[in-house]
């Protein structure tokens, strides 16, 4: 099984180590990982601007970037579900219908494909998940709190698989953190507002560590915590579950 | 103004966004727990969303068949093919009556319409009954959310605003006082009314009959006493059956306040005996919504709410930073199909978290359709210069490996070594509130040349 390992553009600049935890923890499942090094971005903000069109140029070198490889996997649920839904501009060859096919959330590759969840990792933290809304609404990587379906969340079956790990009961399970790409600087008050509402829920449930599936939700949640100062720390879930492997 | 601007003004009372966002939070969850309480809810969900589509798809038809039946049944029946129709044809059957004093129980599309003030303008006094649409009205204002209409004001607002205007003793926001009040003062206007005028939830075509819900009672009360009663209604308002009621009515109440039904759900199918009815069927853009194939099922919406109690966004904004008739996801959607520039900024305040289509009880895909509003909106309507040409770079950078490598690591270089004053100064949004990232010695691309041989 050949794999290709995405790396979301900003994760790659500015969160090298999630990068490094998502290659390792794959690398110790015994999964044949490649880094494309020509990969750039899934075309995400452009899309989510409302220039889709703009950003073709960008999702044809994705396919061909991953067009080789059994699975794509990547540590980002936006990311993803960007390739699966919204790949439908470029024209559906059997290279650009196999890569949205192939391509997985890092969590649900673990579980679906590989078919572990508990993957000898230590944390003894008392964690809170924030479930993004593209991996938990979009590719449906667990049951959503508006929809009267049997609990189920991928997340959190690999957390409680964690030696030492407290997951931490919130009050709001699943609301929005507010990021929402470009929203985040053009609706900046209320992205904001979203975002406290969220830490504060985190604070409330005396959670120490924020975690989730996607980086970006993290990265406006970090920068809202690092400005307030307040006792929390952010980590992607591929750092808990790569910890003493 | 954008929906931006006037939600930052919101926020600048955050006790206030803290209310509102607990109040309709908390309806939400009632209409979580109510819902849980029915077996197959997805089910049925499915069930109305196939109703709906299907009454979409052969609307002519069943719009012929309701005519015929109301008509058989000795009700009046209009068509208005835009809101300027529908205000002279209500005029119209009111000064064939004579009728000067008006009461109006709730409806969203005599506000789409704007017959207040059109009514106003000929000297008819027009009173709003539905408690809520009471307080907007007297307060001069419209209303913020398609159920709860005056949920942006809290108690006290609502004493003040008593007190000045129907004469009540100040009680600090107490609501049964106020509530008792305000009952009492509309009791009058309900006795003393010519004529009332109501929406209509559901128009069977089968029977040629419609239904209004409401919690007060208000429509019966108005519609029983008056002489007249005119019933406003958008085309889209069909179902084909009288049997659909169960699927309908089951979903309605509870996604809209976790009721199990709505305190009266009214069957009016023919005018009483020595009275009048009408029903003014309105078209007013629905017709070109319809032709537009990303964006019909819009017209599916029972007008529930649930999509604006859900939407984090709505609950910390307010309905009027829509400035739009329906405020909130649905509103994003219905709005630009109307006034494409005026609109341009609601599909795009939304982080597109899909909660709102999970909730809708006929299962419009609200997110994506806010989606695709975004792709016509960059095309269609002007653009500020630097947003557009910001993204158009940004597609050229992303589509080329050797222009990305270098814009990634001028990026990095900036924020690790430009003074913060800089990068924290006014045009960064970002930095107002939030810190940026803390640059790493290294990205993952250099890291990976020096550790790992698999270069794909
Ligand atoms: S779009 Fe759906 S959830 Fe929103 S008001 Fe209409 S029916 Fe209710």
């Amino acid at each position: 099984m050949k794999v290709g390992l995405f790396i979301p553009c900003y994760v790659n600049q500015l969160y090298p180590q999630v990068a490094i935890a998502t290659l390792e923890l794959l690398e110790k499942l015994n999964v044949d990982v490649y880094y494309p090094s020509t990969q750039t971005c899934c075309g995400q903000p452009l899309g989510n601007s409302g220039y889709e069109d703009d950003s073709k140029g960008a999702c044809q070198l994705f396919v061909e970037n991953f067009k080789e490889y059994d699975y794509i996997v990547g540590p980002s649920g936006s990311c993803i579900y960007h390739v699966k839904k919204h790949f439908d501009i470029l024209e559906q060859t059997p290279d650009v219908i196999r890569v949205r096919n192939n391509a997985y959330e890092l969590c649900e590759f673990i579980t679906k494909i590989l078919r572990k969840t508990n993957l000898g990792a230590k944390f003894p933290h008392k964690v809170g998940l924030h479930k993004s809304c593209h991996g938990l609404r979009g590719l449906h990587l667990g049951s959503c709190s508006e929809r009267m379906d049997a609990h189920f969340s991928t997340e959190e079956n690999l957390l409680n698989a964690v030696e030492g790990l407290e997951l931490m009961s919130l009050n709001r399970k699943d609301e929005c953190c507010g990021f929402g790409g470009t929203f985040s600087v053009f609706e900046e008050a209320i992205s904001v507002k979203m975002g406290r509402d969220r830490v504060q829920d985190h604070l409330d449930s005396d959670v120490e560590v924020i975690t989730g599936a996607d980086h970006s939700c993290l990265m406006h949640l970090e920068g809202l915590i690092n400005r307030e100062n307040k006792p929390l720390k952010v980590m992607h879930i591929a750092e808990i579950l790569n910890k003493s492997i | 103004m954008t929906h931006a601007d006037k939600a930052a003004e919101f926020n600048k009372n955050e006790a206030k966004v803290n209310w509102h966002d607990k109040a309709l939070w908390y309806v939400r969850e009632k209409r979580d727990k109510s819902a849980h309480g029915v077996i197959g809810w997805e089910h049925i969900r499915d069930v109305a969303s196939g109703i709906k589509a299907n009454v979409l798809s052969n609307l002519d038809n069943y719009l012929i068949e309701f005519e015929k039946n109301a008509l058989n049944n000795g009700i009046k029946v209009h068509w208005a093919s835009d809101a300027k129709e529908h205000n002279e044809i209500v005029s119209k059957i009111l000064a064939d009556n004579n009728a000067k004093k008006v009461v109006k129980s709730k409806s969203m599309l005599t506000e789409e319409c704007h017959l207040n003030p059109h009514l106003e303008a000929q000297d008819i006094e027009v009173v709003d009954t539905d408690l809520g649409e009471f307080i907007v009205q007297i307060a001069k204002e419209t209303p913020s959310h398609i159920v709860l209409p005056a949920i942006h004001k809290t108690k006290e607002e609502v004493d003040d605003l008593f007190q000045e205007h129907i004469g009540t003793k100040p009680s600090e926001g107490n609501p049964e006082y106020l509530t008792n009040e305000a009952r009492k003062h509309l009791r009058n206007k309900f006795l003393n009314a010519d004529a009332a005028i109501t929406g209509v939830n559901f128009a069977i075509a089968e029977t040629g009959g419609i239904v209004v819900c409401t919690n007060e009672g208000n429509a019966d009360m108005g519609s029983h006493l008056a002489k007249v009663h005119i019933a406003s209604m958008g085309i889209e308002k069909i179902i084909p059956k009288e049997e659909h009621l169960g699927i309908f009515l089951r979903l309605l109440a509870r996604s809209a306040t976790g009721q199990p039904i709505t305190t009266y759900s009214s069957l009016f199918n023919k005018p009483a005996e020595g009275k009048e009815m009408h029903i003014v069927i309105v078209d007013n853009g629905r017709t070109e919504q319809l032709s537009r194939e990303d964006f019909r099922a819009s017209l599916h919406c029972i007008r529930c709410g649930a999509c604006m109690n859900t939407c984090p966004i709505y609950r910390r904004s307010g309905g009027h930073s829509y400035d739009a008739t329906i405020p909130g996801p649905i509103g994003s959607i219905l709005s630009p199909g109307k006034d494409l520039t005026k609109h341009s900024s609601l599909p795009f305040a939304s982080t597109l978290c899909g909660s709102c289509s999970n909730v809708c009880p006929v299962k419009i895909n609200i997110h994506e359709q806010l989606y695709k509003w975004r792709q016509v909106i960059v095309k269609d309507v002007k653009q500020p210069i630097v947003k557009k040409s910001i993204l158009k770079v940004a597609g050229g950078v992303l589509a080329n490996r050797k222009l990305y490598n270098f814009s990634g690591r001028m990026a990095r270089f900036m924020l690790k070594y430009a003074p913060r004053f800089i990068v924290y100064s006014k045009l960064n949004a970002w930095g107002k509130a939030r810190d940026l990232p803390e640059v790493k010695g290294q990205n993952f691309d250099q890291w990976y040349k020096v550790k790992r041989k698999n270069n794909g």
